[in-house]
């Protein structure tokens, strides 16, 4: 009885317990990372392709199992049952070990790649199907990703199978992925160009649009002048005028890959982000920090492209390699990706991305998006800002009746669906915007009306 | 100036909000339950395990020393309205920043006390393992007899009775659920709807009795519930009964007082009691002349948010009446979402015409209800289709004509981007009772709302 000091807590009682048909599902997979296990162990004394299709498969077939004998036969519905229960989804133990375990694979796959020889040569035989060449850590880690990104996308899709908007979401983001950041890669790839990833831009490539980088490009004829044009119009043009119309979640829930493994991996850890004011004084600071930085590392590079290195060679080399480290891996990667049991599944797109950052101000400031409240039907309840990814405390705007226009939101729309009072409703809305968003509509007395009775 | 809340709930919470709001006057919320506001209404989903008490709080802790509204954590003994004190009993451990006295001075007091379950005198009530939903307390207790639960009976078919079948069915605790009615909740919900519910309830595997009442709950021989008898004769074991016939006001401290109760504390427009400077809102309140349309004692969490605000108002001296507007409720039976705006009541009077459609999949409808001497629009109700409570309110205030309602319908469709929209399915229902042919005019968006609304 912990009620005197407030701190209700709920220990698990109840009968719930795994199926059977969830606990051979968990063993295939688990038999699927034990033939990963051992091919990383075997440093590649190992033979590749039989070890590759038997993980690959135990894995496929046990995740997908998983998610059948989870989804199928229960109601369509939210299916948020215990996530504050189980040690996984509330940083328990599991949760601790999980996250140690990837933030110990991103650290190998930046800094020391030769520890993760033997799941490089694993893929090998992919990677020369698909690709014509032998497998890097980069392949591993694409390969990875997209498996991660497809197979709890399709959880995902089981999960929220009565939610037409995070069905069609949850495709596009898979599609993104497989087809945008690994199949055209990987075909580029065979043909002999370098691995372009066309749904990636500046600022969140901190490689595009640097001087070298627009040499290199222009150095492969034709398709390179390809290359330098979409490198430009996307940033400069396309989005714009995409976030203009549907807000930043045309990118950031829809096409990107962090978002997507954010959207679909990173699901069972939404609810961890940090709500408070605090957090998100900090993520207002970081993440235009982290603009200003590489807008600031681009125009050096330029300035001493310019001016031949001869005014801040120096300084610009050691800005570009602290970047590199600290934001494009050590942040995108370690922390955004190894911290998801512990800080939820977004804190690189919240705290961090620098493409976020310029969606995000014209999100707020020149876009039609928002969410309307529905009048005086929230009952402050908490489900929208415990399932917002990006820690916005969206019951605060909802239960004042004011519509939701921040920076930071990227339009996954599970607070819609979590509301149990259809409260919450995503819009591509119109040009009041500015005047909608100071209301608070669930004030029933207007001054007005108070000065006529009194 | 110092006024004392008594009750930490959405009512007396939004009523020091809109003082603080209004003026400088020292507040002081006392609360025997809880050491912060939470949303009551989320009790169900901390313990299915959706939230942790502290998602339910809507306002960080920082918050209540940045307004200046103090916090007490004590249980309220008795009020001593002519000297103008209350009695305190401490509630919680006392920590240095939360000195408590036993008695506290007010000058002003506003009663947010809220309710209490119903208990209709059956024998064994009393019983250990027996128990209803409204507190933290409540559901801790409900917690601590989850272990190893062979059955929960729950007794009284309204919201509380499917919200706790909600509880112990997500933790695979078999639930027993006695209806007196011979419907679900068939006094609010209209026939159709009622049946829709009935379906949810047992598509969820809860064994639902129908027109079945709780005769007696058995002992154990040692104070404690092992099973319940039903007015059919039927013993059903169990380890756990939930009452949730309703709620009453929560005034019991006050009975022996001076203060004018009648099922609730008895209030004007303006929320004030019978006694000078003491104030009872929300739950606990009972309006001694309500609006048309309006119940004298309303448990509902808008209202209490209303009554809040009017009372802070009032306090600091901007007299206005309390006034909750045209009739809206929601809810949320299983996976079924249930919006109600304007009159739509249980049985259809002869004044008024009903159109209604059904999803072929018995999930989702939508019935309006109009008055057939005038054709104004009187009622809206939703189930798993949300309207936009804005739009449908204008329309209800302006009594506007059935057909225009109609042909615009579309615009009050709040339900996400890419569901189906289902408005041309109620118009044909009606056209068919009507032998008319009105056409869909409006779909779902928000700029022609707007426009409507501004309009």
């Amino acid at each position: 009885m912990n009620l005197l000091d407030s701190s209700l807590s709920l220990a698990y009682q109840g009968n719930h317990k795994m199926t059977g048909l969830q606990k051979i599902s968990l063993a295939i997979v688990g038999l699927g990372t034990l033939g990963l296990l051992i091919a990383w162990a075997s440093n590649g004394n190992i033979s590749p392709l039989p070890t590759f299709i038997f993980s690959l498969a135990a894995m496929t077939i046990g995740s997908l199992l998983y998610t059948y004998s989870t989804y199928s036969g229960k109601i369509p519905g939210i299916k948020n049952n215990r996530v504050f229960q189980y040690g996984i989804s509330s940083r328990g133990a599991a949760a601790w070990i999980l996250g140690i375990v990837v933030t110990g694979f991103y650290v190998c796959l930046y800094w020391f790649p030769h520890l993760l020889e033997g799941l490089i040569r694993l893929h090998d035989p992919l990677s020369h199907g698909l690709r014509g060449k032998a497998a890097d850590q980069w392949f591993v880690y694409g390969t990875f990703y997209t498996v991660a990104v497809l197979l709890m996308g399709i959880k995902f899709i089981f999960k929220y199978r009565h939610n037409r908007y995070q069905i069609i979401r949850t495709i596009s983001v898979m599609f993104f992925q497989l087809v945008f950041a690994y199949l055209i890669p990987a075909f580029l790839a065979l043909l002999n160009k370098p691995d372009e990833y066309f749904s990636y831009f500046w600022p969140l490539d901190s490689y595009a649009l640097r001087p070298d980088w627009i040499a290199g490009k222009s150095s492969l004829g034709t398709f390179g002048y390809v290359v330098i044009a979409i490198g430009i119009l996307m940033p400069f043009v396309v989005t714009p005028i995409l976030t203009y119309f549907f807000g930043k979640r045309w990118y950031c829930s829809w096409v990107c890959g962090c978002g997507g493994l954010a959207e679909t991996a990173g699901d069972p850890f939404r609810q961890l982000s940090d709500k408070s004011l605090t957090a998100w004084k900090i993520e207002r600071w970081m993440i235009h920090s982290v603009l200003v930085a590489v807008v600031l590392l681009t125009a050096l590079l330029w300035f001493n492209h310019i001016s031949q290195n001869t005014i801040l060679g120096g300084f610009t080399e050691g800005f570009k390699s602290a970047y590199g480290f600290g934001i494009a891996m050590a942040f995108s990667g370690v922390i955004g990706v190894g911290f998801y049991p512990i800080m939820g599944s977004r804190v690189w797109c919240r705290f961090g991305c620098p493409m976020a950052a310029i969606l995000g101000l014209q999100q707020k400031y020149f876009s039609r998006f928002r969410i309307t409240t529905n009048g005086g039907q929230c009952i402050s309840c908490g489900n929208c800002s415990t399932y917002c990814e990006m820690g916005i405390d969206v019951r605060h705007y909802a239960q004042r009746g004011q519509d939701i226009v921040r920076a930071s939101c990227v339009g996954c729309g599970v607070c819609s669906a979590v509301c149990p009072r259809g409260v919450l409703r995503l819009e591509n809305g119109a040009s009041d915007i500015g005047s909608r968003t100071d209301a608070l509509r669930t004030i029933h007395i207007s001054e007005d009306e108070v000065s006529i009775l009194s | 100036m110092k006024i004392a809340i008594i009750g930490n709930g959405i009512s007396g919470i939004t009523a020091a909000r809109w003082i603080r709001k209004l003026s400088d006057h020292e507040i002081i919320v006392i609360s025997g339950e809880s050491d912060y506001f939470y949303s009551r209404t989320a009790l169900m989903y901390i313990y299915m395990g959706h939230m942790g008490l502290k998602e339910t709080q809507p306002y960080e802790k920082g918050f209540w020393k940045k307004n200046r509204i103090g916090l007490k954590r004590a249980w309220v003994k008795d009020v001593d309205f002519k000297n103008k004190k209350l009695h305190l009993i401490p509630a919680a451990k006392l920590t240095d920043h939360d000195f408590l006295p036993a008695e506290l001075p007010y000058d002003k007091l506003i009663i947010a006390t809220g309710s209490d379950s119903n208990k209709f005198g059956w024998p064994g009530q009393d019983l250990e393992g027996v128990r209803g939903l409204y507190s933290l307390q409540d559901l801790q207790y409900m917690d601590n007899y989850s272990k190893d639960l062979n059955r929960a009976v729950i007794v009284g078919g309204g919201l509380i009775g499917i919200e706790m079948a909600e509880m112990f069915h997500s933790r695979n605790i078999p639930v027993t659920f006695l209806v007196r009615e011979k419907s679900y909740w068939s006094n609010v919900l209209p026939d159709e709807e009622s049946a829709m519910i009935n379906r949810c309830i047992k598509n969820n595997h809860i064994d639902l009795r129908l027109g079945t009442e709780l005769k007696e709950i058995v002992d154990n021989g040692s104070g404690k519930a092992v099973a319940v008898i039903t007015n059919k004769g039927e013993k059903i074991d169990c380890g756990f009964v939930g009452l949730t016939a309703g709620v009453h006001p929560n005034i019991g401290f006050l009975k022996e007082s001076d203060l004018e109760t009648g099922r609730g504390i008895k209030v004007n427009e303006f929320l004030e009691t019978n006694i000078p400077d003491v104030y009872a809102i929300g739950d606990c309140a009972e309006q001694q002349h309500p609006k048309t349309g309006r119940r004298g004692v309303e448990a509902i969490w808008y209202t209490g948010r209303m009554m809040g605000e009017t009372v802070a108002y009032n306090i600091c001296g901007k007299k206005v009446e309390y006034n909750p507007g045209i009739w809206f409720n929601s809810a949320k039976f299983f996976d079924i979402e249930y919006q109600v705006y304007g009159n739509v009541p249980a049985k259809i009077p002869e004044y008024m015409t009903s159109i209604y459609w059904e999803h072929p999949d018995g999930d989702k409808s939508i019935r309006i209800n109009f008055d057939n001497r005038n054709n104004s629009i009187l009622g809206f109700n939703l189930m798993g289709i949300r309207y936009r409570h804005e739009v449908c309110e204008k329309w209800l205030k302006e009594k506007t004509d059935m057909e225009t309602v109609l042909k615009d319908l579309g615009q009050a469709n709040f339900d996400p981007e890419f569901y189906d929209q289902y408005e041309k399915h109620l118009l044909a229902a009606y056209n068919k009772i009507a032998g008319k042919n009105i056409q869909l005019k409006k779909r779902r968006g928000l700029s022609q709302v707007i426009a409507f609304l501004k309009r």
